[in-house]
């Protein structure tokens, strides 16, 4: 009897579960979900940036709540946080920081993406709303990179803000618009204060959908193929939730690395110098995620036709990343997985490297061999997106595809003597 | 697997480190010197800070302020309470407005700013030849270098070399941004009497008071590296713990 009988907390979900299932959703999405067996690290970031999104929001709403958003007292309320809110310092850190780590994870989930089709069919939309998500990090972190009002802080401001200038006719009104006056000031940094606390939790609303659409065809994996029966998959829970803990925490030292011993190693020294407007810094450089995008703005040195170097620059960053939500069309092999790609597995690494260059493009001020690396880049970033991805797609001679998933694992050395059966829960 | 996480970790690091690298300066390297909170266990040396504080007292702060240091913060660096109200009280300080509707001035309390030598900025320009003497307890933060510049810039004035071409009124820096900086040399040996004894030479008033800035610019140093070890030391074992947990359960995979 004692058996048969479920417990109370038992019968009390039972109860909420025929209402509202919850419980059975997160059993489904996040304990039974099928996984593909064959995940490597590569598949942790995912999760780690998910992670990443709730301490930047909890930090910041904490940071929120001792935080001025006015001209006057934004710069003085930041070191009122570092000094006398019980570890300002701490949550101030974790912040600043945690928006470097969060592109760095962000980034090498992308390249991950890249080098295993992840955005091939059936996930285009998952891709397209993966790309949507970086839009707005972008944005986000832009403005909050603006509110401690020093002098990057201001000049960031100033010069991003003066690139919807170059848009013909318009142009100069919408940055009126934007700055809310005839320059960059108290009123610009109300408004983005406000955007900074909102776009958050677009986010948020966006990685649902990034997961719902994850979560009707399950993971991509390392072999790039669709997993076709149960012994190809494994119950997230405890495989990857124990794995995504592993990494969280190897992750984790890296963070508090940061947040302890280099604080500022990532920052900008000028950031510590009070906004003002009379006084341009020598080198205005955005923060290190952002550096290839300027790479390319400022490398259309000459006019385009009729259109000024100015907005070709501006057009040719806003497209940089708008071409990636065309990728699942522009790629046209039918293998997903850079493995069985013969060439697209050596042109990839040519992308990160190009990249890195524009990253260093992007860092130092635009003179001599700078000014040159910068268009090389710039032009080879357009050319392997538009010509060299529908080009090996075409002329690649893929490798042949295993079988499934557990054949391939099984012929990869596997011990387990029942590899290739269902695996159950331990 | 393990290799493979710290293939991750460590492409994660270099992308990080490569951006960094990229905006090394190319100027006058700076001399670097041993700072007693340089590393992972490095604290602030409360003696040190002291003769700081009072270098910067009797000389820095003829024309520079600490905008961001109250007199309370003091009692930080080892200072005992009534020192602290001693120092205070050693300032006026602007009060007001009073029931008349007058400011006033009355000797300073811990819970004071410290107050700086100027009332605005205009002020400080007019009595410094035009230039502004930057505020001082961000400068370690807030200048490429940190601790090595400022000593460098305290220690690093020079005859110009003969086809330097001086602007009138500018002193020759080697490690100055252009090399002419408005500041004259402010120190000069035995400029202060240290209480406990040691020599107030150049070098050792520079480090003293560069000491001083770097703890006025991040106060919570020595919290941060005890709190770091213990989250470091945690997370490591941590790591070890989930590491050995995922091998386990993934035993009947592999």
């Amino acid at each position: 009897m004692a058996e048969t009988r479920p417990g109370a907390a038992a019968r009390i979900i039972r109860w909420i579960d025929y209402r509202l299932p919850f419980v059975q959703f997160l059993n489904h999405e996040l304990n039974e979900y099928p996984t593909p067996r064959n995940l490597s690290y590569w598949w942790n970031y995912g999760s780690l940036s998910g992670i990443m999104l709730v301490v930047m929001i909890i930090t910041g709403i904490i940071l929120a709540a001792q935080y001025t958003p006015s001209s006057d007292l934004a710069f003085d309320s930041v070191e009122r946080i570092m000094r006398d809110v019980n570890y300002g310092w701490l949550l101030r850190y974790l912040h600043m920081n945690g928006a470097s780590m969060f592109f760095a994870i962000v980034y090498i989930h992308l390249f991950r993406g890249l080098y295993y089709g992840s955005y091939k069919t059936p996930r285009e939309l998952l891709w397209i709303i993966g790309v949507i998500i970086l839009l707005l990090l972008i944005a986000t972190a832009f403005m909050g990179y603006v509110l401690p009002w020093g002098q990057m802080s201001y000049w960031a401001a100033t010069v991003i803000t003066n690139l919807f200038s170059a848009i013909p006719v318009i142009g100069p009104g919408i940055v009126t618009f934007l700055w809310g006056g005839f320059t960059v000031g108290d009123p610009t940094l109300h408004r983005f204060y406000a955007l900074h606390y909102l776009l958050p939790f677009v986010i948020v609303a966006v990685v649902l959908l990034h997961l719902i659409a994850l979560h009707r065809h399950g993971s991509n994996n390392p072999l790039g193929i669709d997993h076709k029966g149960p012994e190809d998959t494994i119950p997230f829970h405890p495989y990857y939730t124990i794995k995504d803990l592993f990494g969280l925490t190897v992750f984790l030292l890296i963070y508090c690395f940061f947040v302890f011993y280099a604080p500022n190693f990532l920052g900008e020294p000028d950031n510590y110098i009070p906004a003002n407007p009379m006084q341009t810094p020598n080198h205005i450089v955005p923060e290190w995620y952002l550096l290839p995008y300027y790479a390319i703005l400022r490398s259309i040195t000459f006019p385009i036709l009729f259109i000024s170097s100015k907005l070709a620059g501006v057009i040719l960053a806003f497209s940089s990343i708008l071409i990636l939500f065309f990728l699942p069309w522009l790629d046209t092999s039918p293998v997903r997985s850079a493995r069985f790609r013969p060439i697209y597995k050596w042109v990839f690494w040519l992308l990160v490297i190009d990249v890195i260059a524009l990253g260093w493009v992007g860092a130092n001020p635009p003179e001599g061999i700078v000014v040159t690396v910068g268009q090389i880049a710039t032009f080879y970033y357009f050319i392997h997106m538009l010509i060299l991805f529908p080009l090996i797609g075409k002329l690649e001679r893929p490798l042949p595809l295993p079988n499934s998933i557990s054949a391939a694992v099984e012929h990869g050395g596997a011990r387990l003597s029942g590899a290739g059966a269902p695996l159950a829960k331990p | 697997m393990l290799k493979r996480t710290f293939a991750a970790a460590a492409l994660s690091a270099v992308v990080l480190l490569a951006s960094a690298l990229a905006r090394a300066a190319d100027e006058t390297p700076l001399p670097r010197q041993e700072w007693s909170f340089d590393g992972v266990f490095g604290t602030y040396d409360l003696a040190s800070l002291q003769r700081g504080f009072q270098v910067y007292k009797e000389v820095c702060s003829v024309c520079h302020p600490v905008k961001h240091l109250y007199f309370r913060d003091l009692g930080e660096i080892g200072y005992s309470e009534d020192e602290v109200k001693a120092i205070a009280a050693g300032y006026q300080v602007t009060d007001g407005p009073n029931d008349e509707g007058q400011m006033y001035q009355r000797p300073g309390r811990p819970s004071d700013p410290i107050p700086g030598p100027f009332p605005n900025d205009q002020a400080a320009r007019a009595a410094n030849n035009g230039a502004l003497p930057p505020d001082q307890s961000l400068i370690v933060k807030a200048r490429p270098g940190g601790p090595d510049y400022v000593y460098g810039i305290l220690t690093g004035y020079k005859e110009p070399p003969a086809s330097f071409k001086m602007i009138e009124g500018m002193n020759y820096n080697e490690f100055f941004p252009g090399h002419q900086i408005a500041m004259p040399p402010p120190l000069s040996d035995n400029a202060v009497t240290f209480a406990d004894g040691t020599l107030a030479t150049v070098p050792q008033m520079a480090h003293d008071v560069t000491s001083f800035l770097t703890w006025a610019a991040e106060p919570n140093l020595d919290d941060r590296h005890r709190t770091g070890l213990k989250v470091i030391l945690f997370l490591v074992v941590g790591a070890g713990v989930f590491y050995a947990a995922k091998r386990k359960i993934w035993a009947q995979i592999h």
